[in-house]
């Protein structure tokens, strides 16, 4: 094929780009199209079927009027704020204390992480269990004598969601462990030799110079908590099915009920919109940090 | 005759960035041509553009009187070296010299012939057989060498194929291309920023910057003639001394040099009748001391103010006319920091660039 | 990427960046260890109580403590749980879902892989005008929460007829999958000297003869490091399973949590734990096995760029 003219257009590169036509069509139809199309259609009054009659604002209004998703709103800001603050700090006591030059180090890696690669289901069926008054732990400690002791998280609305977190807790540290691992070993060593040289405590070192020089792994794990955090509904439908009542309900089961179960397909559509917005809340900052801030550098 | 690689009108644009601007080049059948530059002056992008392996903007490249600025580097009739070596890891060394000769879809007694030939000529058949993390840098780069002979072709480019190299596989590795292109005979395309490999290899050198020739020719006129200022600059180590002064011609073209008058007599011009102000520059290893300073036409004592033993010389540090002044001595003669020592140099070793175009005048 | 992965495998000893090193029974070591092993605790619990619970009779679950190990080993949870234990009107146990989930996580990690390790390498090697554009998407794309696009999917599917059927599952894997594989594949290649892109070019191959004879063979731990990421986040999917299969085909996750949690009958707490353990053997395996691999996976998957 020794053609003496410019390949041009659309011929040009052509095998490279019949291999991105997946891409581009996840990203256009997918990604954009269908994320559009929801948005649109959040401004419908759809029940059952998708319906093109334009009621404005109305599903939104509705929305932030209906006790399940305030609820569900709460919900999420206060598991994902413990969630967020608890993982990033055990998960960096971890890493800090396996990076101590410790003996079975693997091993202890091992047990930290092993939960991340069960699923949600599996994680929220066995704390479920553990946390069933009759026969786990308060029924356990209860049998050592101590007849008073409460331990019953999931059965009661006030603390259902402490029952989630400890959950959730269990199944994600690993990986912010993993991640914080990688950070503290990735900074040089010498910076070590030069605060022992200083005189400057452990603790100190962590605190003014590791982590402040961790910044884009915090910001990075952080990101990736977040938009797990917000998609949270596995966890829930397996542990607590949402219950009791109301008390552990999130706004993806919102979503999915509204859109599955009550055939209430605007509500489903303004809702998850809302959780749309959520996330580029949290995205738009984090890609300004991330890659706005390089191209100026 | 007809060249064998031929380019015109070369341009080639990164967005804003022009890389090669406008650039025209022959290279002759059978010649050695070095692309010289320091880092970024556009040698490698020419070279991947004569592969084939970057699309210029403008222009076009002949190898061998065709038009192939469009084709397939595979179709071009070039092997290329890289300085990576670019070896692929999985296969073994006969598995990298054959494969594009299996993808020309080549019949396969004619492929063991190539491969035994190529490995001759290496004196890599011990080798065949192993895999490339098996073998140690000069070995890897020989083979590299061997995928490009199998092509057959009649053009090779190798792109700074010795960087990757310590010095003295360097040096041997560099005899031995020398070598090939003596059997082989035909046209090398080669690009290094290292200046002795420029002047050891080649028939000719071109020196790049910022995307244009700065000058072309044997490497012996660069040496002795540069045309400009920054080539003058960039051959030779340590770099020319520059003076800044001014010619005054008309009869007898002088300059003035701390006070004194430098006759001109003895220089070549090359634009003669030249007169304003202008760089006038002297090779370190042009400016003589001792016995042979007296007997030189120009004549100055300067004080050394640091000093480099390397040996089998001595590289002197001092200053003249208020510019650093470079200078080699015998590594045998006693020079230490603040010694007076005379020194002297004929002009017509000089090289004179005008300042407002810092063009040899 | 790279930096992190290879901070991450090497052997430490040499390298451990903690404060200093101390002698074995200092009173550090000892808060050090004491933190550890505690928390290890925390971490093994649940799995611990899970193992026993399985093990034992219902009557010895409602006298004993979850934490007493089994006085009378019996494997006859596993037994039920695995083949007969009913969900719905199936009353053929976990196999089903099993099966149903060997069914969806074979070929979905084989086209997401497929396509994505394509796409990465034309991505990093062959450049397009455009190509950047549809990149930044993709991976924005991958943090829009899927409940934003899931019901267009599912007209989609309606309209395509793959709704409800295992073909449709397996193209939604495909394309949630593209984010994160298409970004591992271009790190990947793009590591790979562009000198070997070249040297092949010269050798007149062309955009697959590149891919499948030079990129391929060399990628093969990427690859690895795919499948595993892929298997995992595949097998253990609950969201995607219970939208886009019909109860006939729900994968594993979906039936354990029906199992478990409906509201009929009795609660059998040993059979429930079985079948939990058994929904995680895949992964688990997964994970003890590859080891260092995993860790790479998800330092990849989650350390971009």
């Amino acid at each position: 094929m020794s053609q003496s003219g410019k390949p041009t257009g659309l011929f040009k590169n052509l095998s490279a780009k019949i291999a991105a036509v997946p891409m581009v069509l996840t990203a256009l139809v997918v990604f954009v199209g269908c994320s559009v199309w929801t948005i649109v259609y959040s401004f419908t009054n759809s029940r059952l079927l998708p319906s093109t009659k334009w009621v404005g604002l109305d599903q939104y209004e509705r929305l932030w009027g209906t006790r399940r998703w305030l609820i569900s709103i709460e919900n999420l800001a206060i598991y994902g704020i413990l969630m967020l603050i608890l993982a990033l700090v055990l998960g960096f006591l971890l890493a800090a204390l396996i990076d101590q030059k410790i003996r079975f180090e693997d091993g202890f890696r091992t047990i930290f992480l092993y939960p991340y690669a069960l699923s949600f289901i599996v994680t929220g069926l066995v704390w479920q269990w553990l946390l069933n008054p009759e026969f786990g732990i308060q029924h356990a400690v209860r049998s050592l004598g101590f007849e008073t002791f409460t331990f019953d998280p999931l059965y009661n609305t006030n603390t259902v969601l402490y029952g989630v977190l400890i959950a959730g807790l269990w199944h994600t540290s690993g990986l912010v462990m993993c991640l914080m691992l990688a950070g503290l070993r990735g900074i040089d060593e010498d910076v070590w030799k030069a605060t022992k040289i200083d005189g400057i405590p452990a603790w100190k070192t962590y605190l003014l110079v590791v982590i402040p020089m961790m910044r884009p792994v915090f910001i990075t794990t952080l990101v990736l908590i977040t938009s797990a955090i917000i998609k949270l509904y596995d966890l829930v439908i397996a542990q607590t099915g949402g219950g009791p009542g109301l008390a552990s309900e999130v706004p993806a089961k919102f979503v999915f009920d509204m859109m599955f179960v009550s055939q209430n397909l605007a509500q489903g559509f303004a809702a998850s919109s809302m959780m749309l917005v959520a996330v580029i809340v949290v995205i738009i900052p984090w890609a300004y940090l991330e890659f706005g801030g390089k191209k100026h550098g | 005759m007809q060249p064998s690689v031929s380019i015109q009108n070369l341009k080639l644009d990164f967005g804003s960035v022009s890389v090669l601007r406008d650039l025209n080049l022959d290279i002759g059948q059978g010649e050695f041509l070095v692309l010289l530059g320091s880092s970024g002056c556009g040698k490698s992008t020419l070279l991947n553009c004569i592969a084939g392996l970057l699309e210029p903007t403008e222009g076009s490249i002949h190898i061998k009187g065709q038009n192939v600025t469009w084709a397939e580097p595979s179709d071009r009739g070039i092997g290329m070296v890289f300085q990576s070596y670019a070896l692929y890891p999985q296969m073994t060394v006969e598995g990298n010299l054959t494969f594009g000769l299996k993808n020309a879809k080549m019949p396969k007694d004619e492929i063991a012939r190539r491969v035994a030939r190529a490995a001759e000529v290496l004196q890599i058949e011990p080798l065949l057989k192993r895999q490339p993390a098996a073998l140690s840098g000069g070995q890897r780069q020989r083979v590299a060498i061997g995928r490009a002979l199998v092509r057959d072709v009649d053009v090779f480019l190798f792109d700074e194929p010795l960087s990757n190299l310590d010095a003295k596989l360097r040096a041997d590795l560099r005899v031995e291309i020398k070598r090939l292109h003596q059997t082989l005979e035909n046209t090398m395309i080669y690009v290094t920023h290292d200046q002795v490999e420029a002047m050891t290899l080649a028939d000719r050198i071109a020196i790049m910057k910022g995307g244009v020739v700065m000058q072309l020719d044997t490497p012996s006129v660069i040496y002795n003639k540069p045309a400009n200022k920054y080539v003058a600059d960039f051959i030779g180590s340590p770099s020319m001394n520059f003076f800044d002064t001014r010619l005054a011609n008309p009869q007898s073209p002088k300059v003035v040099i701390a006070g004194k008058d430098v006759s001109l007599s003895g220089y070549e011009f090359t634009r003669p009748g030249f007169s304003g102000d202008v760089w006038f520059g002297i090779r370190p290893e042009h400016i003589v001391t001792g016995e042979a300073a007296d007997a030189a036409p120009t004549q100055f004592e300067v004080r050394a103010e640091l000093v480099e033993p390397m040996g089998a010389e001595t590289l002197v540090w001092s200053s003249l006319a208020g510019t650093s002044l470079r200078f080699r001595v015998d590594g045998q003669m006693p020079v230490a920091d603040g010694d007076l020592i005379r020194v002297g140099f004929d002009p017509a070793r000089a090289s004179i660039f005008d300042k407002a175009e810092e063009l040899r005048v | 990427m790279a930096d992190v992965t290879a901070n991450m495998q090497r052997p430490s000893p040499a390298h451990a960046s903690g404060p200093k090193p101390r002698r074995a029974f200092s009173r550090n070591n000892i808060v050090i260890y004491g933190i550890l092993v505690v928390l290890a605790v925390y971490y093994l619990l649940p799995f611990y109580v899970m193992l026993m619970t399985s093990l034992k009779g219902l009557p010895e679950i409602r006298m004993g403590s979850i934490f007493a190990p089994p006085m009378e080993i019996t494997f006859e949870p596993w037994v039920k749980a695995w083949s007969t234990v009913c969900t719905g009107l199936n009353c053929d146990g976990l196999s089903r879902g099993f099966w149903n989930s060997i069914k969806i996580t074979v070929p979905s990690v084989f086209f997401s892989i497929a396509v994505a390790s394509v796409n990465g390498y034309a991505l990093s090697m062959w450049r397009f005008k455009g190509a950047n554009v549809f990149f930044t998407i993709l991976i924005i794309g991958a943090f829009i929460p899927y409940q934003v696009m899931i019901y267009p999917i599912v007209i989609l599917l309606r309209e395509i007829g793959l709704y409800g059927d295992l073909g449709g599952l397996v193209l939604v894997h495909t394309i949630f999958g593209m984010p994160i594989l298409t970004l591992l594949f271009r790190n990947y290649f793009s590591s790979v000297p562009e000198e070997l892109f070249k040297a092949a070019r010269v050798d007149g191959a062309r955009f697959w003869t590149i891919y499948l004879k030079i990129m391929l063979p060399m990628a093969v731990p990427i690859f690895v490091v795919a499948v595993i990421l892929q298997t995992t986040a595949i097998w253990n999917d609950f969201l995607f399973g219970v939208i886009f299969t019909r109860p006939d085909n729900y994968p594993m996750t979906v039936q354990l949590n029906n199992i478990v949690n409906s509201v009929t009958g009795v609660k059998e707490y040993n059979v429930n734990m079985a079948a939990t353990l058994l929904s995680g053997v895949v992964p688990l395996t997964i994970y003890f096995l590859s080891g260092k691999l995993f860790v790479r996976g998800i330092a990849a998957g989650a350390v971009k760029g």
